[in-house]
């Protein structure tokens, strides 16, 4: 008799154990049933990227096999949310416009390492460093700028 | 209901669906990394133990992992054990949650850990070492030490930083049993882990040098707030490995050795996990069709 008390008391607290993955759900559904307008994303992140970061160089900058590493790594870690052209999607911008193409490479390199954890974007530092500078390498080359038109980011960003 | 059970296979056998994420080797050490927004991870572990005075064991645990925010993973375990020349039986849940503290990457990064326990004493997960857990605690059969079902608070403060390829990872815990009469426990797990090469090749290859994650576990009991110290407590030092594989599959393996008399002599643990990209978007796409 108390074998089954206790069979059934695992069953109950199993049962109310599950709302989490409810709770869960909800949150990832209410983000789906109203997803932000492509014009929603802002570029702000970028600005708040430190100066000494900013002025980071790319080590593989114009590398073109870095670039095909970063279309890869891009594919397998990037494209589900910026799309598989980086054009964006509904959870993340589009990285074809001119706030990343034209913010530095150290900038984009910050971004990626710290991510946007409150926008949902998940911090990237447990890639090394030179896949995520492959990374930078690739989406800089998706529409590629000569490094004059590199300037500060924070001076893109529209107020 | 129909549509429920479609998207549940169309999510098993969609190739699309599949990420082939950077997972960490750690089977007992958490590191700073949470689970991707909207990704489910499903993973499967089993430890092999020696035991003295008493029969080996197989252990094991289905773990779903869900990536809720990007500062919030949900988990939820099963958990059962065979022992030799004895029996099989169910011996509990687990349902864990990890939040991460503060915004953008530090020297050293916090995760809140917080996780609910019921299981009874025939568990024998290892999954981490509490108090004085020691070896004789599962020396006794199947029969008499599932009759005691135990409620716990486990607490956790994920400790973690990635230098030069390299992570380390500390986690202090401590453990409550929900019982009034218990005291607090404590206990550590230590971890540092790299993957064989930084750079990755241009090619899609599952032998790539970079697939592979090498490093090591230290963990172990602290006592508790009646006798705290390495007193009349187990730890074990463990090599781990992962592989991360292209089609989205993670296989993990780590002989742990017991470093003292107390410890089990031998804990092999393996496991194998998978994860499904954009889960609690597609569930929601069904609600939102509607």
């Amino acid at each position: 008799m108390r074998k089954i008390a206790r069979i059934h008391r695992t069953a109950i607290i199993l049962f109310a154990g599950m709302p989490f993955f409810a709770v869960a759900l909800a949150i990832a559904q209410s983000t789906a049933e109203h997803p932000p307008a492509a014009d929603h994303f802002d570029y702000s992140e970028l600005a708040k990227s430190p100066v000494k970061a900013r002025a980071r160089k790319n080590p593989k900058e114009g590398n073109a096999e870095a670039a095909l590493i970063g279309r890869k790594l891009f594919a397998q870690h990037c494209a589900e949310c910026h799309g598989a052209a980086a054009e964006g999607g509904k959870k993340a911008p589009s990285l074809l416009a001119d706030e990343v193409q034209q913010a530095t490479p150290g900038a984009l390199f910050w971004l990626l390492t710290n991510g946007v954890v409150r926008r949902g974007m998940p911090v990237w530092s447990k890639l090394p460093e030179p896949q995520r500078w492959a990374i930078v390498t690739y989406v800089k080359s998706l529409r590629p700028l000569p490094p004059a038109q590199h300037v500060e980011s924070d001076n893109l960003v529209k107020q | 209901m129909k549509k429920l059970i479609s998207a549940m296979v169309a999510l098993l056998i969609c190739g699309a669906c599949i990420s082939r994420a950077q997972e960490s080797p750690y089977i007992v050490t958490y590191d700073h990394y949470l689970e991707e927004p909207g990704n489910l991870e499903l993973e499967y572990f089993s430890t092999f133990g020696t035991q003295r005075s008493g029969k080996v064991f197989v252990a094991d645990w289905m773990e779903f992992e869900y990536g809720a925010k990007a500062w919030w993973t949900t988990e939820f375990y099963l958990a059962g054990q065979s022992t030799f020349a004895d029996s099989t039986v169910f011996t509990g849940f687990r349902w864990e949650n990890r939040f991460r503290l503060l915004q953008h990457e530090h020297f050293i990064n916090p995760v809140f850990y917080m996780e609910y326990e019921q299981i009874n004493d025939a568990d024998k997960l290892i999954k981490e070492i509490e108090g004085h857990d020691v070896e004789s605690d599962h020396a006794e059969p199947n029969a008499v030490m599932r009759r005691d079902l135990n409620h716990e608070l486990e607490l956790k403060l994920l400790l973690s930083k990635t230098f030069n390829g390299w992570n380390f990872a500390v986690n202090p815990l401590a453990t409550k049993n929900l019982s009034p009469s218990e005291p607090w426990e404590f206990g550590y797990a230590i971890g540092a882990s790299r993957p064989l090469s930084l750079n990755a090749s241009a090619e899609s290859c599952n032998f790539c040098r970079e697939n592979f994650i090498g490093g090591v576990e230290l963990y172990g009991g602290l006592g508790d707030t009646e006798s705290f110290g390495l007193h009349e407590t187990s730890h074990y030092l463990a090599p781990v490995a992962a592989w991360n594989l292209l089609s989205g599959w993670t296989v993990r393996i780590s002989p742990g050795f017991g470093l003292n008399d107390n410890s089990h002599q031998l804990l092999l643990r393996w496991g194998l996990s998978y994860e499904f990209t954009g889960f609690g978007e597609r569930i929601s796409s069904l609600w939102e069709k509607r």
